[in-house]
């Protein structure tokens, strides 16, 4: 098809809002919070030292207040050493992400984290205590805080709980403070990272679009961090209408970090991996605090555990010595196993869990037990908790239906696709693994953070927060170093806002040619672009449809598609901006897809059973595998490179 | 479906600065029809129930219904965010009701100062390990030694 250019013949010319930054927090989530407060003040004291003013400049897709994966708020924060040493953390993380990770980047995370939940309960989060009786009570009633000693409540080894209602709140007020709401971009939605022109392999500038008027952006700025969240419906999901909303990660959750890092050049690590969480079927509800804080046990129907006998030892057979350390994947494997046989529904025993539970309580304890089992899904998944209206299911009469989700990207949560980036230089790692400032890609100046940096998953919100700080602050290590950059790009103002705005003019041009517009040859609206993508990924990638299984011959076709889908991606159109911020949301989507479809097919394994298969290759291949997976696309040609680096083991067994 | 606006009650912000559920929205989602000048969920299949129009709505114009995919008609679930607390109601499709209070945050909103009692920053330490609120600390931050 004839290729199609803006040149606001059709469309409305947008204003240009030039920005010039130092630094640009790109995100306003958990990680883009942290960064901005660790930042704020490093550069409050460069400024007094005569080497500032350190101009930090945040944009956001929607209002910080709500925005990322922690808007709904959260029932626990999944990181906190506390009595915790941080090699056992490294030990843990390793374990459930079937052996390949940084133990650079996770040790460095759990030596750091901490401090970031001392500070949200210093902003006023409610941490649950335990009362000298032993007694879990909210975060409420005046014991003492963490960092002067109080007890929390260990729904795990790692997590604990909280009234996490306003988690999101709270962080992004002590961030919005630290920056000046003067340094704050809502509603503003970068679509695009660009290089600089004089320097080679060096970021200079991101451009977006306002959703809320005709205006688009370009930020010049020195240092770039990047804090995007992972890819949500990349894949089909189990309910194609209105419950496709129901995503388990938050559904604007666009790949957005992914696309812009690719675009650019940034080396990626482990985009193979994914996250399969099983899960309460249909609202998604966590079952983190039922396994770890009730105790329940998750059986078949017929009250069968399912990680034991035949599974286990058939487990074994390709995945030991995983399958004995029974990680999230593995379980995953084994729960299919059943429900492959006709043993399901897959059962969530929640009635006697608390029935066992309530065998030592009086009454008011046992009214505090159910009013906290409510508060798991209230704070952090409340359709969940309108599932269970609508279906009449208290959580003390009857079980509950679990089931594994479909696939996810991510890397904060318990997966780790993201980028190759620099880490510590004090952890004894190889020296190709730090080049210079923590958290830094291998592009000069663009730092990663949260879910998209790699190798290093089981952040969740307190170390996604935590690694924005260590990344904020090499930041403005980095702009100290490099104070005389100034950034060059190569396009002009106008020719960059017509490439954003090239939806807007091609469906302006054509939309009086049929008599419905959702229906033209000219162009594909953004809601088709999507389920056509998620149809290739889940029927050849490894979707729910084929139960997760792939092979060579699959992927090569699947991506033979994507390739044409991408070509198709130059005509979507948008009748607004509404609808404009969902083109380029699904043109980032494909480019997360397409990275993790290339990495499958590289690595010649299943290494993650229970997430994907590679039914040509079904076993863990530790000899020839044991390493990371990384790749680079080269913007200036276009190509795509896959390939090995030695995975190193830092922390003994 | 998933959330949505009860037309009688939403008076489309007109007496505030701003559109609340549309301010707030992670998706958005939530537009205002100027011509009712009355809100609605613009692309309900994208709603991930949230919630945070229906907290921040002051007229508590807005509710949820279930997703139809899978939930059946009858319950709901219904917030009453307050400064310091919220209050849920839970109504069972069989007509039974459950309600729940948790705290929400321990200070007054607004009133965080987030480097209030942190010692600054010393730049002499921006290349080591630790936050500068390590360094009123005096520790050293931990490395490997089970190698």
């Amino acid at each position: 098809m004839e290729k199609e250019t803006c040149t606001f013949s059709y469309c409305q010319k947008p204003e240009i809002v030039e920005v010039e930054t130092d630094i640009l927090i790109v995100g306003g989530g958990m990680s883009a919070c942290g960064a901005a407060f660790e930042s704020v003040r490093w550069a409050q004291a460069a400024e007094k030292a005569g080497k500032g003013p350190i101009k930090i400049t945040l944009v956001d897709k929607a209002a910080m207040d709500r925005s990322g994966a922690v808007a709904m708020g959260l029932s626990a924060i999944n990181t906190y050493m506390g009595e915790n040493d941080p090699h056992d953390y490294v030990r843990y993380v390793r374990g459930d992400l079937m052996g390949i990770i940084r133990e650079d980047l996770v040790f460095d995370l759990g030596r750091h984290v901490d401090d970031s939940v001392h500070n949200f309960e210093d902003w006023g989060l409610p941490i649950w205590k335990k009362d000298d009786k032993g007694h879990s009570v909210d975060g409420a009633q005046g014991l003492p805080k963490l960092r002067d000693g109080g007890t929390p409540v260990r729904s795990g080894r790692w997590q604990i709980m909280i009234n996490g209602e306003s988690y999101k709140v709270v962080v992004a007020e002590a961030a919005k403070k630290a920056l000046g709401m003067e340094n704050i971009y809502e509603r503003v939605f970068i679509v695009k990272l660009l290089l600089d022109e004089k320097e080679e392999n060096r970021i200079a500038a991101a451009v977006g679009f306002s959703v809320r008027e005709n205006k688009v952006y370009i930020f010049k700025a020195n240092a770039i961090l990047l804090g995007c969240g992972g890819a949500v419906n990349v894949f089909r999901p189990r309910s194609v209408a209105e419950g496709q909303g129901r995503a388990w990660y938050p559904v604007w959750n666009s790949g957005s970090g992914y696309a812009l890092g690719i675009q650019v050049g940034a080396e990626l690590t482990m985009m193979e991996n994914r996250f399969v969480p099983a899960r309460f079927k249909d609202g998604y509800g966590p079952v983190g605090a039922w396994f770890l804080f009730f105790k329940a046990k998750a059986t078949n129907a017929l009250g069968e555990d399912y990680c034991a006998g035949e599974n286990l030892e058939e487990a074994k057979k390709l995945y030991s010595p995983y399958a004995e350390k029974m990680g999230t994947a593995i379980r995953n494997h084994m729960m299919m196993m059943d429900m492959k046989k006709g043993k399901g529904p897959i059962l969530m025993n929640t009635h006697t869990a608390m029935a066992e539970l309530g065998k030592t309580m009086d009454a008011k304890q046992l009214k505090h037990l159910e009013a906290e089992a409510w508060e798991d899904f209230l704070d952090m998944c409340i359709g969940q908790a309108g599932v269970w209206a609508g279906m009449d299911i208290e959580p003390d009469q009857k079980p509950s239906e679990i089931m594994p989700t479909e696939p996810y990207l991510l890397g904060s949560h318990a997966g780790c696709a993201g980028f190759w980036v620099s880490g510590p230089d004090d952890l004894g790692a190889p020296e190709d693994w730090h080049w210079g400032y923590n958290r830094m890609s291998t592009v000069k100046g663009l730092f990663m953070m949260g879910d998209i940096c790699g190798a290093s998953g089981h952040k969740f919100s307190s170390g996604s927060h935590a690694e924005g700080r260590i990344a904020g602050k090499a930041a403005v290590a980095f702009v100290l170093d490099h104070k005389d950059f100034k950034p060059t790009i190569s396009k002009s103002p106008e020719e960059l806002a017509a490439e954003i705005y090239l939806p807007f003019e091609i469906y302006e041009k054509y939309k009086t040619y049929s008599t419905a517009p959702e229906v033209n040859p000219h162009y594909i609206k953004p809601r088709m672009l999507q389920a056509r993508l998620q149809k290739i990924a889940d029927e050849y990638f490894g979707g729910v449809s084929t139960w997760y299984m792939t092979s060579k011959t699959l992927l090569e076709e699947g991506l033979r598609q994507l390739q044409i889908l991408k070509e198709d991606s130059a005509r979507m159109a948008a009748k607004d901006l509404h609808e404009l911020m969902r083109c380029w949301e699904n043109y980032h989507r494909i480019w997360s897809i397409e990275a993790h479809a290339k990495h499958i097919l590289f690595r010649e394994e299943t290494r993650y059973p229970g997430y994907y298969y590679r039914g040509d290759f079904l076993a863990i291949d530790d000899q020839n595998w044991k390493c990371f997976v990384n790749s680079r696309y080269d913007p200036k040609t276009g190509e795509w490179n896959c390939f090995k680096r030695d995975y190193v083991q830092l922390v003994s067994d | 479906m998933p959330s949505f606006v009860i037309a009688e009650k939403c008076d489309g912000c007109k007496a505030q600065d701003k559109t609340a559920c549309q301010y707030i929205c992670p998706n958005d989602l939530m537009t205002l029809n100027r011509d009712l000048m009355k809100a609605y969920n613009q692309e309900p299949d994208q709603c991930w129930e949230c919630y945070n129009c229906v907290k921040i709505c002051p007229q508590q114009a807005i509710e949820v219904r279930g997703y139809a995919d899978f939930v059946p008609l009858g319950g709901n679930v219904i917030p009453m965010r307050g400064s310091d607390s919220i209050m849920w109601t839970i109504k069972f499709r069989n007509g039974k009701l459950k309600r729940f209070k948790f705290p929400i945050r321990t200070t007054p909103e607004g009133s965080i100062d987030p480097y209030a009692g942190k010692p600054e920053a010393n730049l002499d330490n921006i290349k080591k390990p630790g936050y500068f609120t390590h360094q009123g600390e005096g520790k050293e931050m931990p490395v490997i030694t089970q190698k």
